[in-house]
């Protein structure tokens, strides 16, 4: 298949004087071994190439795309470009293509895991599988390799590379759920026995339900629960939603516990990112909330000129999404898991959140679930699994100022954005269960 | 594009495969977006490439490339038959299919005015104008509208012989508008989820009248800043129907899935309520509750003419007169559950693996008008148009949020209300369907983005539905 640096250099070369124009291009191989009552059912392999090319004539804004990225292709591509781009008024918000900047190093490649074997990953699920022997395993394991490259009109040439591997499966006794998950950008990281065990005495210490009523409770939440909460309040801090009014951040204000601190920053080395993004911009590390203070916001180059700044790389590519941050990361405490869940008098152990949707963004009320691992708490210890709980709950409420008790010095890589930690909280707001 | 899914399935047999197909497949897509009378966005994609399915033993095996050459097809097969061939390290039972007639057919979806042949700048336009008229609303902070079309082609093969090509054209509109208040925002929407999309042309954009209800959405949006909350309690609910389009597709839809059933979705979208054991006895509902699976409801977002297996499109009961009779499957599922297998598998693209999915999941209609439910209700409230949706991954316990509601006091239409929910447990909430609107108003609703599977893929599927009531039922739950 063709090269992708190759491919950028001539959609820029084809569009040449007629408008500005940037290129990108991707290729690189999923995989992803799928289990189910403790045996593969699904394993699923492929490769991808595509490539895509805004232009700008004057002002006049196209975006299109093509995983046919032929000689024809590419030329029928430039064509439908400024033929839509002719289509289009001049938007008075353009703000030019990203100008020659060196993007910073990252460190999320590994090729063994882009071109993994289908073997490596069912060993993975082997040992998943058999760390809970009596149980029923289903999840899936997977490894990906992506390499891009970016090309514009103002001298402007990026490549990166990435690869990741995740195992997030569940063993499941007639009652409970228990849920293991291990995430880096290196499939020989993964270790499907560990995962496995934790799923399997998550399941076997819930089979034992213990019911429950809704109602406030203090918690303890994983790590993927955490997790869950910064893929909502993340779009707080997006420079678009924060114009138009739709952010709950205040910038500047205490809005949170002090034992809340969030940056965004792809250049750790925990990170799975590349270095640029979608329009070409380096990406740069960004302060999100200092000791519970909103202290800045991620701009893609729209929003940027708009704010009288410079973007900070979290633009998607498609000149409309604003600034997303795509490479979390919350201050880990000092405490132990254990700790936490020792100095709770009575609460609940959330493992994971399901089904979370958001009812209002300037609120962050969010209703969801509890899945996979959900426990009382009596006198310090885990005494019986409970069955799932359905909540309603301000996911910034939650993090304001005294209901924060505790954060665990156990952060770790969630879905490849997330690095969180464990954390108890005061209240948490559950407004249902199984009976209703 | 025959001969690359031909290649793929020889390559895949050659390899060791038991049995193999093969969807060769060419797709456009054209995106437009607006916001706050501007054109925002204009993506157009094109897509092509063959996915091969080998199953050996207890695995299917997948492998997708988009290199369009017959070497590469045979090399994607021989690909797929390696990866089936090492789940054999975690094996199972062996998997078989239920036996389908091997059809050679060629199936077009139909339409009247192919999107991609309305100009550009008529559908930016109307784009420009609804977002113009609802930003012109003292009050609302962001209007947006998008519209979305696909032309897709496949090409399908088996090594039993099936030879299919099928070509369909999707789109579908939607518009909203966003209201900023001091503390929270409110939202007004116009198609979107479970709204105006469908296998037709353009034809069916024309006929929405977006432009005709831009004024409307704006102006409810504002109003909805104001309205008091929806008070929490228990009540009758009346749903409009495309809010009940959602509550079928989440509550009904999901729940008979037959690979959910069997478990093969349990670590992400979940199970099911449901237990084979009960089929054809147990209650889902009121006798007025009657579910069919429909693939071939002329111009309904989950309508084909033939599913990713080369099986026909077929109308299922799902739940006859209340009791449940029916799921959704495939070819492996359901001689895994010993059922005739219902056609209902379909992928994403030619680099997913096709999986169980709905077609036309929908409630038939009953005999009142929406105009007599309210005239018939002492005291509840009436919810339209959803905002949020969750449900448990048993498809049990769900919570939906709609973007407003009206109270409704002795038989009369009252107050906006703002916020409104509503809670339930799905076999106890339908059970409690009491009347249901008529054939004049069965709707073809669409949901264009239903997602399962993993990697995940989106979905496309159909949900006709009327306004029905609901008694006693939990609303107003708050999290703050």
């Amino acid at each position: 298949m063709r090269d992708i640096v190759e491919i950028c250099d001539r959609l820029v070369e084809l569009v040449g004087a007629r408008a500005e124009a940037e290129a990108s291009s991707s290729a690189g191989r999923s995989a992803l071994t799928r289990f189910a009552n403790s045996f593969i059912h699904q394993n699923v392999a492929g490769d991808h190439l595509g490539a895509r090319l805004r232009v700008s004539v004057g002002g006049r804004v196209a975006s299109v795309g093509t995983d046919r990225p032929d000689d024809a292709g590419l030329e029928r591509l430039v064509e439908r470009a400024l033929a839509a781009a002719e289509m289009r008024a001049v938007d008075p918000e353009w703000p030019g293509l990203a100008p020659p900047a060196p993007a910073p190093r990252t460190h999320s490649y590994d090729e063994h895991t882009h071109y993994a074997d289908p073997a490596q990953r069912a060993q993975v699920v082997r040992r998943f599988v058999d760390a809970g022997p009596e149980l029923r395993g289903a999840g899936f394991c997977d490894s990906n390799g992506s390499l891009s490259a970016y090309a514009n009109s103002l001298g402007q040439r990026l490549t990166g590379r990435t690869s990741s591997a995740t195992i997030e499966a569940i063993h499941r006794t007639a009652a409970s759920d228990g849920r293991g998950w291990q995430s880096s950008s290196r499939l020989s990281d993964i270790d499907g026995d560990a995962a496995g065990r934790t799923a399997a005495e998550k399941a076997r210490r819930g089979d034992d339900l213990v019911d429950v009523e809704p109602g406030r409770y203090e918690v303890v939440l994983e790590p993927s629960c955490l997790a869950n909460m910064l893929e909502f309040l993340r779009d707080g801090f997006n420079a678009r939603t924060f114009e138009e009014g739709r952010s709950f951040v205040e910038l500047g204000q205490a809005q949170l516990d002090r034992a809340v601190t969030i940056w965004d920053d792809a250049t750790d080395p925990r990170a799975i990112s590349r270095g640029f993004d979608g329009e070409g911009t380096p990406k740069r590390r960004v302060d999100l909330v200092d000791k519970g203070v909103p202290t800045a916001l991620c701009h893609d180059r729209r929003t940027a000129a708009k704010a009288g700044t410079e973007s900070t790389g979290h633009g998607l590519g498609g000149g409309h999404s604003g600034g997303i941050a795509t490479n979390l990361f919350m201050a880990p405490g000092e405490r132990r898991p254990e700790e936490l869940v020792a100095s709770v008098e009575r609460g609940l152990l959330v493992t994971e959140f399901w089904y979370t949707r958001i009812l209002d963004p300037k609120t962050q009320v969010v209703t969801g679930l509890t899945r996979n691992g959900t426990f009382l708490i009596e006198g310090g210890q885990v005494v019986g699994g409970v069955p799932n709980l359905r909540f309603t709950q301000s996911y910034v409420d939650a993090l304001r100022a005294g209901n924060v008790l505790g954060v665990g010095n156990d952060a770790r890589l969630f879905d490849g954005t997330y690095h969180v930690p464990t954390i108890r909280l005061a209240s948490w707001n559950f407004t249902g269960g199984a009976k209703g | 594009m025959f001969d690359l899914a031909e290649a793929a399935v020889e390559g895949a047999l050659a390899a060791g495969a038991t049995y193999a197909d093969a969807r060769a497949m060419v797709t456009s897509t054209e995106g437009l977006s607006a916001r706050n009378g501007v054109l925002e966005g204009l993506s157009q994609n094109e897509s092509a490439g063959v996915g091969v399915r080998a199953l050996i033993g207890s695995s299917w095996g997948f492998f997708a490339t988009p290199d369009p050459s017959v070497a590469a097809a045979r090399a994607a097969g021989e690909q797929a038959a390696a990866v089936a061939r090492a789940s054999g390290l975690v094996a199972g039972p062996p998997m078989q299919l239920a036996d389908v007639g091997a059809a050679q057919d060629h199936w077009d979806s139909g339409w009247d005015e192919h999107p991609f042949e309305v100009s550009l700048s008529e559908r930016g336009d109307l784009l420009v104008n609804v977002t113009g008229t609802m930003k012109a609303v003292d009050g609302v902070g962001v209007a947006s509208a998008y519209m979305h079309a696909w032309d897709t082609r496949k090409w399908f093969v088996s090594s039993q012989g099936h030879r299919i090509s099928q070509h369909l054209v999707e789109c579908g509109a939607s518009m909203e508008a966003t209201a900023v208040g001091e503390t929270e925002t409110q939202r007004r929407s116009y198609g979107g989820i479970g709204g105006i999309w469908g296998t037709r042309g353009y034809e069916m954009i024309r006929g929405a009248d977006l432009a005709g209800n831009a004024q409307r959405v704006g102006e409810e949006a504002v109003q909805l800043l104001g309205a008091p909350e929806c008070p929490s309690g228990t009540t009758d609910l009346i749903l409009g129907r495309e809010q009940l389009a959602l509550q079928i597709h989440e509550s009904v839809g999901h729940a008979i899935e037959l690979d959910r059933i069997l478990g093969w979705e349990a670590a992400f979208a979940g199970t099911s309520f449901l237990e084979l054991g009960q089929l054809g006895t147990m209650r889902y509902g009121s006798e007025l509750m009657n579910i069919t699976a429909d693939a071939t409801l002329p111009g309904a977002l989950g309508s084909f003419g033939y599913d990713d297996e080369g099986t026909p499109a077929q109308r299922v009961d799902i739940v006859k007169d209340g009791v449940w009779v029916g799921v959704l499957s495939g070819r492996d599922s359901a001689h895994a559950a010993g059922l005739p297998p219902g056609g209902m598998v379909r992928g994403e693209g030619w680099n997913r693996l096709p999986m169980v999915r709905m077609t036309n999941v929908g409630l038939l209609p009953g005999e009142s008008s929406l105009e007599e439910i309210i005239a018939a209700t002492d005291d509840g409230i009436y919810m339209e148009t959803n905002r949020s949706w969750s449900i448990d991954d048993k498809r049990l316990n769900f919570q939906f949020g709609c973007e407003v509601g009206y109270e409704v006091k002795n038989g009369t239409l009252g107050r906006m209300l703002r916020n409104p929910t509503y809670t339930g447990i799905t076999p106890r909430f339908w059970a409690s369907l009491d009347m249901l609107g008529g054939p004049d108003e069965w709707v073809f609703w669409g949901t264009p983005n239903c997602g399962k599977g993993q990697p995940q893929q989106y979905g496309h599927t159909g949900h006709p539905a009327v306004p029905g009531r609901f008694r006693g039922v939990r609303v107003g739950v708050r999290g703050r």
